[in-house]
């Protein structure tokens, strides 16, 4: 199966397009399937990257849709557009469908489409693996709007406190929903964790060493060693509280020895590191963005990458600060505090980084940019009013009031969805061969600035006014009224900016400007290989020797000796990226498709009657016999 | 966090009124408060400079129109991210100080003389309950809070069913109520006033009016309010407050309130023995007025949906006369 490779030769071969005969094989090798089926049985992760990209921000249609109706709920005292009942639905399924739809999986996606670009290999190790996660995650999806709009949505929060959320306060499936879509979406990141960890660290371009790895990269890495050690601990409170609803186990009923505070900790534990999971991807981008505009290596390659570890490692260590309020002794809570605070140096480090890196370069005020700046600004405020929520006495103040709401947003939206917003402009010219429309990324932008400041910024204050947190109305007495209003107009100048940015995408799909191999004059090796980056990625791997082999190296060395006539990966070595030897991976196959299908109908079977586990279990036994029959097919 | 009270209220003009009251964390009535207030300010103005000194940085790096790439430029920069680095790390231990110091002052004990009161949560109400030495005198209430200024407050904290947070912005910061755990919290009132509170964990469908109201007095107002409280509900003077009772006693309302002395027992729902003396009822959403009353008494459910007190369907004068009963509950 494998060929030890050490000595592949390594030639001064100009052309990374590889020749007109290694093209046409290396076509017929990797062809996807034709054909609707041909959809279904996709194993290319660029196509499974922009499937998560294209079905989170359907998802982030549907949370922000739930947005808006609660804004306008909240817009005036004792308001009667929602009731309470459909109130709980929606603000649960806001927090779940942002948090598990859109910005984890779109972050997987867009770390699925570029890390093997950027680290110059064909495709993740395990291709069939990965279209399981992409499909896991779709029919979660699937499943919790059904649920839903059958009036079955979850309605104790997407922090599920118990016993709130246990079976005695909570009966009926609403609650079922969300624990088993924990199983979906956690297990489809596990997938995407496992297949880019090995990309990082067994993938790399002949020369790659861990020091030249991309930036972006690096974050993604970080996030993806987060995911493994986080998202257990959410599956095992999810199938604990699952157990305590369905089979009356006790793990969080105090009556009978349990712990509700059980639950708190081991839901933080992975809820915390989440926020971080969804913020280190951005840094990356960040990253990017400011090396392509600023046209230089960013300033402190080290001390980034050592910033991005150490937020990795800290992300855990600040789980108590959700729970300050529950009466945990004094000196532990100072631990908590410490931590929480510390966390900001590595942060503050990376910003003061990016500065360095902007000051003295003239930058191109490009769209990618002015986004990049409008994350700055905004992040900047919410890790400041992160500072206030790590301190104890007062997070008791602030501590579940519109004002976490206020911190909470700035730092996922400004932190997060900025930098994507920038980094999509950046790369969908890679994604597409077209450029985004310039013109009305700027307004996106204008109308997302001002109505983000003005939806979220009054919420500061009305958190210090006393609004708590997750109320369907409030009396007209207590003041909150003229902010909340302001708040309802800026979620509507949001809907704009986002509906921009989605006749931006239409649009420029169809007519946008044709966009060339390297259209930014970037560094990294996604810029190498056409745009859109034909099925196999690259004719000819590249060998880099520096850290922006676009910048340093006028014509690319390139890989010679891969056969073109198969799969094959190029394997390194993880530390310095020398050539090991060569790995054939599978192809296209429905299999991941199907095994999908009978493993969802047992989860979420099991949630109306147990007997459906097993069956379900049963059911997939027949294709994954399957996928190890194929597996050995030459 | 260029936001905050005095902060974004001079941006924010219009709204200045919030930035004082009844619900404020920024006008605090107790010891505990003001520090918390201290520190609030303290953090405030040290992340204002810092922000604002971080985005005219910015601001200059993006604007500059001179393109250098020197060795002595990089330099210049590595030295400047360390010292900023530096300064950073610097504010933050001040910060941990400042906090630490703070929430250390915030817990100390209260001392054996401090009044002990019960709060346990309910979906969605607050029962209240003054222990005495004997249970004789043991005072209950609901949703309204009476504290002496001066004197330390003990607040013993429980849950009947989910959990709930107790919450008085003007008075201290949040403490959860945990069902299988008890939970404290210490504050010394410093002034007179009425002060709002809301359960700020979510509790399901009322979270939104679970509130709670506080008046702090003068120690004399405060214990001639305990004595009128430890009395038994007052014997119906009139023809109408006794038909009244007699409609509370045959209808569902004795399965779940208590009205000691007037011979219900329930104890489910809010005790209602001096239900004409408290200013607000349905846990301090309706003002306590005989329409409002009235209005709940029939239909709880379109005032709160989804509280747990059935609709009563009783013909007008018995309502009348109920709750003539019901206000002459001093």
């Amino acid at each position: 199966m494998s060929s030890t490779a050490r000595s592949l030769p390594v030639e001064q071969e100009p052309d990374l397009g590889g020749t007109e005969k290694e093209r046409s094989e290396l076509d017929r090798a990797w062809r996807e399937r034709s054909g609707f089926l041909g959809l279904l049985a996709s194993a290319d992760h660029k196509t499974i990257g922009k499937r998560y990209i294209v079905t989170a921000f359907g998802f982030f249609v549907l949370g922000g849709l739930e947005a808006l109706a609660m804004r306008l709920q909240l817009a005036r005292p004792e308001n009667r557009f929602l009731n309470p009942d459909l109130y709980d639905q929606i603000f649960t399924m806001h927090g779940t469908t942002m948090m598990f739809f859109f910005a984890v999986p779109v972050m997987l996606g867009i770390g699925l489409y570029f890390v093997p670009l950027m680290v110059g290999t064909r495709n993740v190790p395990f291709p069939r693996l990965n279209a399981v996660g992409y499909w896991f995650y779709l029919i979660g999806g699937v499943y919790l709007y059904s649920s839903f709009f059958a009036n079955g949505g979850p309605d104790a929060g997407w922090f599920d406190y118990v016993p709130l959320a246990g079976s005695e306060f909570s009966s009926g499936h609403r609650v079922d929903a969300w624990v088993q879509i924990i199983n979906f979406t956690e297990v489809s990141a596990l997938i995407v964790a496992s297949s880019l960890i090995v990309t990082v660290f067994k993938q790399r371009a002949p020369g790659m060493s861990l020091n030249r790895i991309p930036l972006f990269v690096w974050s993604i890495l970080v996030t993806m060693i987060m995911v493994i050690f986080a998202m257990p601990a959410v599956i095992f409170a999810a199938g604990s509280l699952n157990s305590d609803r369905t089979i009356g186990t006790h793990f969080f009923n105090a009556a009978e020895g349990g712990d509700a505070l059980l639950w708190q900790h081991s839901f933080w534990f992975f809820g915390h590191p989440e926020v971080y999971i969804i913020f280190l991807p951005a840094l990356g981008m960040v990253a990017t963005i400011l090396s392509a505009s600023c046209r230089r290596e960013v300033f402190g390659y080290t001390a980034i990458v050592l910033s991005l570890v150490s937020t990795g490692f800290l992300g855990f260590g600040l789980w108590v600060h959700h729970m300050f309020a529950t009466g945990l002794p004094q000196m532990g809570q100072s631990f908590f505090t410490a931590a929480s605070l510390m966390i900001a140096i590595p942060t503050g480090v990376q910003l003061f980084c990016w500065i360095a890196t902007i000051w003295g370069s003239r930058p191109r005020l490009e769209p990618h940019l002015l986004f990049v700046l409008g994350f700055f600004f905004i992040f900047v405020i919410g890790g400041l009013t992160g500072l206030m929520l790590a301190s104890v006495p007062l997070d008791l103040q602030v501590h579940d009031t519109f004002f976490v709401v206020g911190h909470l947003h700035y730092v996922l939206i400004g932190g997060a969805v900025f930098p994507l917003l920038g980094a999509l402009y950046y790369w969908f010219p890679k994604m597409t061969g077209r450029f985004l429309g310039r013109r009305l990324a700027f307004f996106t932008f204008g109308f997302l600035f001002l109505g983000f400041n003005l939806t979220f910024f009054p919420m500061h204050e009305l958190g210090f006014m006393g609004m708590p947190r997750r109320v369907y109305t409030y009396l007209p007495e207590k003041g909150w009224g003229p902010l909340n209003l302001l708040s309802t107009i800026g979620a509507g100048l949001i809907a704009v900016a986002i509906l921009l940015f989605f006749v931006n995408v239409v649009r420029s799909l169809r007519r946008g400007a044709r966009a060339g191999m390297n259209p930014w004059g970037a560094e990294t090796l996604e810029w190498a290989t056409e745009s859109p980056p034909p099925v196999y990625n690259f004719g000819r791997l590249p060998v880099v020797s520096s850290r922006s082999p676009l910048w340093e190296e006028k014509e690319l060395p390139v890989v010679t000796g891969l056969r073109t006539d198969r799969r094959e990966l190029l394997v390194t070595h993880a530390l310095d990226g020398t050539p090991s030897h060569r790995e054939e991976v599978p192809g296209p196959s429905a299999l991941p498709l199907i095994i999908s299908i009978t493993m969802s109908i047992g989860l979420i079977g099991s949630v109306f009657a147990v007997l459906w586990l097993p069956a379900g279990a049963l059911a997939s036994i027949p294709p994954a016999l399957a996928w190890y029959w194929t597996e050995d097919e030459p | 966090m260029r936001r905050t009270g005095r902060g974004s209220c001079a941006a924010l003009f219009l709204f200045a009124a919030g930035c004082r009251g009844v619900y404020s964390t920024l006008d605090p009535a107790t010891r505990e408060a003001a520090r918390i207030t201290t520190l609030h300010w303290v953090m405030y103005w040290m992340c204002a400079a810092f922000f604002v000194a971080m985005m005219t940085v910015l601001a200059v790096a993006v604007s500059r129109q001179r393109r250098s790439e020197t060795p002595e430029g990089d330099r210049r920069r590595s030295v400047s991210v360390a010292v900023a680095a530096g300064i950073s790390t610097g504010l933050l231990l001040v910060l941990l100080a400042a906090s630490v110091v703070t929430g250390h002052a915030n817990v100390a004990p209260a001392g054996a003389k401090a009044l002990e009161i019960e709060v346990i949560g309910h979906q969605w109400w607050w029962e209240v309950r003054y222990p005495a030495r004997s249970s004789a005198h043991d005072v209950t209430t609901a949703n309204e809070i009476h504290v002496p200024v001066g004197r330390a407050v003990r607040l013993q904290l429980s849950s009947g069913d989910v959990i709930h947070s107790f919450w008085v912005p003007n008075l201290h910061g949040k403490k959860d109520l945990i069902p299988g755990r008890r939970t404290s919290q210490v504050f010394h009132v410093e002034k007179e006033g009425t002060f709002r509170g809301q359960c700020a964990e979510f509790c399901g469908y009322q979270h939104a009016h679970m509130g709670l109201v506080v008046f702090a007095e003068s120690p004399r107002l405060f214990e001639a309010w305990l004595d009128r409280q430890r009395r038994l509900a007052s014997e119906p003077a009139g023809g109408a407050e006794r038909h009244g009772r007699e409609v509370f006693l045959s209808s569902p309302c004795v399965l779940c309130h208590t009205i000691r002395g007037g011979g219900a027992f329930g104890h489910k729902a809010p005790d209602l023995t001096h239900l004409a003396s408290r200013t607000t009822i349905a846990s301090a959403t309706l003002p306590n007025t005989p329409g409002h009353l009235a209005g709940w008494v029939t239909d709880p459910q379109s005032i709160k949906p989804g509280n747990r007190m059935p609709p009563n369907i009783l013909a007008a004068n018995d309502l009348d006369d109920l709750v003539s009963y019901l206000r002459s509950l001093r």
